[in-house]
């Protein structure tokens, strides 16, 4: 299985500015004084190698979606934030006019989540079916909201694409075209929903927009038990534990740090910090980062946790 | 968690010891409390001597965290001091050296208490 990150951002999509681009060049051409580089492949291996991913790269700003690939010909994704923008183009681009098949599973509703299906390709083109799968009751209603006037100017009723809403239930685990799926209740404003994907052997737990209390300990155990062993948990890593549990207390996020620890206690394999904070800049994120890895570094027992920070584009094979 | 106490003038010094985490801090925090009150009742700062900690999770965090915000409310003072290195980097990366006043040494903490506790703490 791959997973492919169309969207990691939280809350809102941002973009680097003028200002933060000539920053960046200008400490890559400090950082790359003296160096003669004979051709742009050089150059660019040097940016690739040599310079810190904050600096030569960006987390970018797209809020979340996330593709999951299987192998199967129909596509699954994880919510239809901005990102499902340039996922739409992929799916395009790679059906070269053969009809899609598009699997959504929805976290929730929140505008962050959904932004993106107006602009989403496919969701224009006859003969297209998208299923768009969840736990709430008003799914349809939310997607239809976002594109009643005044706020966009075509109808969801005008797309070209059949276009299916169906209920999952918490718990209950669900078979989508090879793909299994279990959803759990999270806690986050409006009530949000993990997943736990199974296919092949391999499992990828998607657990965004989610607030973990620390004195309930039945709910600790409840989310140990869903990332148990996952090859891949996909965290809501927003904040810093500090400001998770004081001053952004029920704002429905959580920390890197209590990502670092639910995985070490299901001895999950892979963790990746999503939905970042849109106040947080490269540099900052590539230090929640540092403090996760190092984190585990510290508490580790007998296995050792990868850690990665989402980007978009950033892809990863199980 | 036993937790013994010492007072030095105006200060309280406790010293938990071992590991604070999701098995520990329920106790941790029913033994702590009625220090806190003590504190509260008595005028005294709250000094934890953090020496004997081995390590330190969220869990444990948020406990000493709710315990400084009760004292505050009731215009105590909880400060932590003596980190073991491992501790003290798990209040930098959680940024809870932020969110808690935090001394390098048992006399430091004394000292921004009051020179009465430093000064009974220098005694022995």
């Amino acid at each position: 299985m791959r997973v492919r990150f169309w969207g990691t951002r939280g809350s809102i999509p941002v973009g680097l500015t003028a200002a933060d681009i000539r920053d960046k060049l200008a400490q890559a051409l400090l950082a790359a004084s003296g160096q003669r580089f004979a051709s742009y492949g050089e150059a660019h291996a040097f940016a690739e190698r040599e310079l810190p991913f904050s600096l030569g790269h960006t987390y970018g700003g797209h809020s979340s979606c996330v593709e999951l690939e299987t192998g199967h010909e129909e596509y699954f994704v994880c919510d239809m934030g901005s990102g499902a923008r340039a996922f739409g183009a992929h799916v395009l681009a790679r059906q070269g006019g053969r009809p899609a098949t598009i699997n959504v599973f929805m976290s929730h509703v929140h505008w962050d989540h959904i932004m993106g299906f107006p602009f989403f390709g496919p969701a224009y083109v006859p003969r297209t079916r998208i299923r768009i799968y969840g736990c709430h009751d008003i799914l349809e209603q939310a997607f239809r909201l976002q594109q009643a006037p005044p706020c966009f100017p075509v109808a969801f009723d005008q797309l070209g694409a059949a276009i299916e809403f169906v209920k999952l239930e918490p718990g209950q685990t669900r078979e989508v075209s090879g793909l299994s799926v279990t959803p759990l209740l999270q806690r986050h404003s409006g009530d949000s929903f993990g997943f736990r994907f199974v296919s092949l052997g391999k499992s990828v737990v998607y657990s965004t927009d989610s607030e973990h209390k620390l004195e309930e300990r039945a709910e600790t155990e409840r989310f140990v038990a869903f990332f148990r062993g996952a090859d891949l948990v996909i965290f809501d890593a927003m904040y810093s534990l500090a400001d998770a549990i004081s001053v952004k207390a029920d704002w429905g996020h959580s920390s890197n740090v209590i990502g670092v620890e639910l995985c070490q206690m299901a001895r999950a394999r892979h963790l990746v910090l999503f939905h970042h904070e849109p106040a947080n800049n490269d540099t900052a994120i590539e230090g929640l980062l540092r403090d996760a890895r190092r984190l585990e570094q510290l508490t580790r027992g007998t296995q050792q946790l990868q850690i990665s920070a989402a980007h978009d584009g950033l892809e990863i094979e199980l | 968690m036993p937790l013994s106490h010492r007072n030095y003038g105006t200060a309280r010094v406790l010293a938990p010891r071992g590991r604070l985490d999701h098995d520990s801090c329920e106790a941790f925090q029913a033994d702590l409390a009625p220090h806190v009150e003590a504190c509260e009742r008595e005028g005294l700062a709250l000094v934890l001597d953090l020496s004997g900690l081995e390590y330190v999770s969220s869990a444990g965090l948020r406990c000493l965290m709710i315990a400084a915000k009760q004292a505050a409310t009731h215009h105590s003072r909880i400060v932590v001091a003596s980190m073991q290195p491992v501790v003290s980097e798990i209040f930098q990366i959680s940024r809870f050296s932020l969110v808690l006043e935090v001394f390098p040494t048992m006399r430091e903490a004394l000292v921004s208490v009051s020179p009465q506790a430093a000064a009974a703490f220098d005694r022995g």
